[in-house]
């Protein structure tokens, strides 16, 4: 216990808190190495400052409202109604986070701009136009779309976890219908939609490109970039900025977490006996699948805007491109074959680390007694308020001139620090869902098992883990995905483009006045892998899901070992 | 997923395990004996070119690309230990390689020059006199238009940068930000070098009042031209000469205010491969390597004049040497590296921050002109006047602008807290300031219109 509990600690300080700590320490730091105030003196007093921070606020908040009122209609229909739709949405309600933000915005400004698809059109028939992606509106418009995810996930494990007697018994005092979701169901859900809710937020909080790409500037994100990247590393406004966002940004998770604070979600029965699948009335259906078909189509038209732009010769100024060309794609596999392993690479072992990380911090923090285990919690989702450009920074003077042991070369120009930096900044996503998993997993669980001489290891093997299956899966995926669509840390850690990521690829693609189409045939490329690898990670889920309704535990129902351990000690 | 029981009994060997192959990764993964790494701000499908071409010419020499802005190129190069950093820098703003060459961080490569480059273009030194860095190609600024989106709304085609103040082009023009684009800085420069201090300003505020954009990136300016968010754009000009050449829709010309300034190629001390960087430096001025730069996808103007390259120029290309000898600037790049922070800050504190503001001035100055054109009247016209000279005015006159005391403060040490709250005050100062007198403005223009009906 104490030794997993240290390890932990040791990997978040070295990687985390020492990195940021050096960003903090320039804050403070006047030119001869005292200590100062002045640099937030300076910042505290620009008008611009304060409507920056004014407006990163409200677009974050929006986009968080926006983003539930997509995701929570979804989550409930999947869950609760017999209905074919369902792996559909899943599995949708996750290719949004797929694309980096800004691309997402590049295809929507053809498809909602100025000159985009529907506004020509409105213009041609009707002589109107919708300023939809005009100003603070466009940023929350992509934003809400891009990451309602978080909530659906986060939520749907919620709700398939509720116990199906919860609901009978308000069925049985005669609750329904609306009254019935708002007064039981969506309130036993709430950790999960809370954990989402917040994600998103500071999510959005923290997020540079979509602002950058619709050329909103008066935002505390590109405030911070810009200072950072135009006056040098040198300039303290932008890491006064940082701080303040570092700061802002756990004071919102603090926030969420006294919400939840004090009150008991767990129930006894899991799975399989969740909440009802009912029939829906053929009146119902067709609200359902209308409210499902608009949806879907606004989630869509980046991917579809992102496909036609990877197809197009030229689409410049008109609803739909002139001509149609497969030579994107031939520039792509001609170049980039090693950008998609990389990103598979890096994103996979990232992943892998945040889970472990994940669900070793989850257990110490709800299961243990360990002394400052709270810390090891607000030290990792913490990393969520660390904006990747600043952790990038951090890294690349924390590491300076350090070596990798046995050879020539410095360890900030190899990819180790991308994915290190991609495990510190995704590690909040796995623990929420690790941490809400378990919550739901009622402690008696675990005491049955000991009273029956089980151990405290052997417990968490084959009980704990394989009751929060799900949570850790939705982890995973959820870790992997934003993962291979991070690219503010990736920009300043990639030395080299032999060792660049996707996201790093499609950017650089992106930039070419000479047409975007390889940059979205990359793009493209992209949402198929993670498409795929969604939708094997939904089966694993439903299936454990489903088998545990028969037998609760189950030796096969546990993950495979990674290569390279032995199974037997 | 691991077994977390095991996982955490043994968890340093597992981690050691899983490491020794991540190390060893990393350390196949490091730069071999033969390998130049370039650091440039260039786009993907010119570095591309080049590497395919070079790679082939010289077997057994790799070629590696860090892209990076010009800024983030420095910090870069700055921030390693000697006999770590890359080996060629390779960017369009001169003053970037001022800089590196101020920090003595290039190397003479006077050796690798191409005899048949002439010495100047217009009255500007192609290769830099001490030797430290080469021009590799040459760029002028200009204007780049969509056709499409102009015959849809019906605007006629810009010829100077003056035309863009007009009321016609409100709404439709785009420009970046000097703070942002080294080459946004060179065009901004190069309109206050040959328009003057306060009515090169004053220009510039009227374009970016008529702007619908203050992009992010220089490349959001052609992007936006290409795909029709707006109409036209300031650009360098391979910008529009690539996405003309390439196939959109687009138009590109340069105006009389122009100053064609060569993007340049150094070799970086303390590197790792100098002798194979030098090659490849020679290479990229090389007659070969120069043909490159004529492919439609990268449409650069190249460092020799079109009679060294054979007659393979297409005939639509311009000729650098000829609008060079037309352009009215003499670009003066010592001049734009004293005040260049200072520009800088004066655009985004005044324009791409308050942008809005100055969008919503601009256009009650625009309705009450025209209002005021149908129906003259003298009180209407010196409350306009009022309205322009509140919006148009710079912040910083020219006698400031060449005060030295004055752009010393935006050379100091950021680090200095007391230095660094001076500037963050000043230009907090131009922020309420632009702000207040884009609202008075908008409030006379008003006032103006009112009288005019």
């Amino acid at each position: 216990m104490w030794l997993a509990g240290a390890l932990v600690l040791a990997f978040l300080t070295l990687f985390l808190v020492l990195p940021v700590g050096k960003v903090f320490h320039t804050a403070f730091v006047d030119a001869h190495g005292g200590l100062t105030l002045g640099h937030f003196g300076a910042f505290l007093e620009q008008d611009l400052m304060r409507e920056s921070f004014a407006n990163s606020l409200y677009v974050a908040t929006m986009s968080a409202l926006f983003a539930a009122l997509i995701a929570v209609p979804l989550a409930y229909f999947t869950v609760r109604f017999q209905f074919r739709g369902a792996l559909l949405i899943q599995t949708l309600g996750v290719l949004p986070l797929i694309m980096p933000p800004f691309v997402g915005a590049a295809a929507m400004q053809l498809i909602f701009g100025r000159s985009g698809t529907i506004n020509l059109l409105l213009n041609e028939h009707f002589g109107i136009s919708i300023p939809i992606m005009e100003g603070l509106n466009g940023v929350i418009f992509v934003e809400a779309i891009h990451y309602f995810p978080f909530i659906l996930m986060n939520l749907t494990v919620a709700l398939r976890n509720i116990d199906g007697a919860m609901e009978e018994a308000a069925l049985n005092l005669g609750c329904k219908g609306l009254r019935l979701f708002w007064r039981v169901i969506f309130p036993l859900a709430m950790p999960g939609f809370v954990a989402g809710a917040s994600l998103v937020f500071v999510k959005v909080f923290d997020d540079l490109g979509t602002p950058l790409v619709l050329g909103q500037t008066n935002m505390l994100a590109p405030q911070a970039y810009l200072r950072i990247t135009q006056v040098g590393l040198e300039d303290p406004t932008g890491y006064v900025i940082s701080v303040i966002m570092i700061l802002f940004s756990i004071l919102a998770m603090a926030l969420s977490a006294r919400m939840l604070a004090g009150k008991d979600y767990s129930t006894l029965q899991k799975g399989g006996a969740s909440i009802a699948r009912r029939r829906l009335t053929p009146l119902g259906s067709l609200a359902a699948y209308g409210w499902i078909a608009v949806v879907l189509l606004i989630v869509l038209s980046p991917h579809l805007g992102v496909l036609l732009l990877s197809l197009a010769q030229v689409w410049s100024f008109s609803p739909l491109p002139d001509a149609y060309t497969l030579a994107h794609y031939q520039t792509v596999f001609q170049d980039s074959g090693g950008m998609i392993r990389n990103t598979l690479i890096y994103c996979g072992l990232a992943a892998g680390l945040d889970v472990l990380l994940g669900v070793t911090i989850a257990y110490l923090m709800l299961r243990t007694t360990l002394p400052a285990r709270k810390w090891l919690d607000w030290i990792a989702t913490a990393s969520l308020a660390v904006p990747g450009i600043v952790l990038a920074i951090g890294y690349l003077r924390l590491f300076k001139g350090v070596m990798v042991p046995g050879t020539e070369t410095l360890l900030t120009s190899t990819w180790i620090v991308i994915m290190l930096a991609y495990a510190v900044r995704r590690l909040p996503y796995a623990l929420r869902s690790c941490v809400a998993a378990l919550q739901q997993v009622h402690v008696s669980l675990e005491e049955a098992a000991e009273s029956l001489g089980a151990g405290k290891l052997s417990t968490i093997r084959r009980v704990v883990v394989p009751l929060m299956a799900g949570g850790i899966l939705a982890g995973f995926v959820t870790s992997f995905i934003t993962a291979a669509v991070e690219l503010s840390a990736t920009i300043l850690l990639s030395s080299a483009e032999s060792q660049a990521p996707m996201s790093y690829g499609i950017y650089l693609y992106m930039q070419s006045v000479a047409g975007r189409g390889p940059g979205a045939a990359l793009g493209v490329l992209a949402i198929l892998v993670v498409a795929l690898g969604t939708y094997l990670s939904h089966v694993v889920v439903e299936r454990t899901g489903s088998r545990f309704a028969e037998r609760p535990v189950d030796e096969e129902a546990l993950p495979p070992l990674p290569a390279g351990v032995p199974a037997k000690p | 997923m691991a077994n977390h029981n095991r996982t955490r009994a043994t968890a340093p060997a597992l981690l050691r395990r899983l490491l020794a192959p991540l190390l060893l990764l990393g350390a196949a993964a490091a730069v071999q004996a033969g390998t130049v790494t370039v650091v440039t701000s260039f786009p993907k499908e010119l570095t591309q070119a080049y590497k395919s071409a070079f790679e082939k010419a010289n077997p057994g020499i790799k070629l590696e690309i860090l892209n990076k802005s010009t800024v983030q190129g420095i910090a870069y190069v700055r921030e390693l230990p000697e006999g770590q950093r890359p080996d060629i820098f390779w960017a369009s703003a001169p003053d970037a390689f001022e800089v590196l060459a101020g920090q003595k961080l290039l190397a003479n490569v006077a050796e690798q020059a191409n005899k048949a480059v002439p010495a100047k273009v217009g009255s500007y030194p192609i290769n830099s006199p001490d030797g430290l860095y080469l021009g590799q190609a040459l760029a002028g600024y200009g204007l780049m238009w969509n056709t499409r989106y102009m015959s849809a709304h019906k605007l006629p085609a810009p010829a100077q940068w003056a035309d863009l103040m007009k009321p016609v082009y409100f709404g439709h023009v785009s420009l970046s930000a000097p703070s942002r684009s080294g080459t946004t800085h060179l065009t901004v420069e190069t309109l206050l070098q040959g328009e003057g201090w306060d009515k090169g300003w004053a220009q510039l505020l009227q374009i970016s009042g008529n702007s619908a954009a203050i992009t992010e990136r220089s490349f959001g300016v052609p992007d936006g031209v290409n795909n029709g968010q707006f109409g036209i754009g300031l650009v360098i000009d391979f910008f529009g000469l690539a996405g003309k050449f390439s196939g959109f829709p687009v138009e590109f010309t340069y105006p009389d205010v122009t100053a064609v300034v060569p993007a340049n190629i150094a070799l970086i001390n303390g590197s790792k491969n100098p002798e194979e960087a030098r090659r490849f430096i020679a290479y990229s001025v090389s007659t070969e390597g120069q043909l490159l730069l004529l492919d439609p996808k990268i449409s650069r103007l190249p460092v020799l004049p079109p009679a060294a390259l054979g007659g393979k120029v297409p005939p639509a290309y311009p000729n650098p040497f000829e609008i060079a000898k037309r352009a009215k600037v003499s670009f003066d790049s010592d001049l734009s590296e004293a005040r260049y922070n200072v520009v800088s800050s004066m655009f985004d504190q005044t324009i791409t921050f308050r942008h809005k503001e100055l969008r919503e001035a601009t256009k009650a100055i625009h309705a009450a002109a025209a209002a005021l054109a149908k129906k003259p009247n003298a009180q209407g016209q010196a409350l306009l006047k009022q309205a322009r000279d509140l919006a148009f005015t710079p912040i910083v006159g020219a006698s400031m602008a060449g005060d030295k005391s004055f752009l010393a403060l935006f050379t100091a040490n950021k680090k200095d807290a007391a230095a660094n709250k001076q500037v963050t005050g000043l230009e907090d100062r131009w922020n309420s300031q632009a702000r207040d007198n884009y609202g008075r403005a908008k409030a006379f223009a008003e006032q103006a219109l009112a009288a005019a009906r």
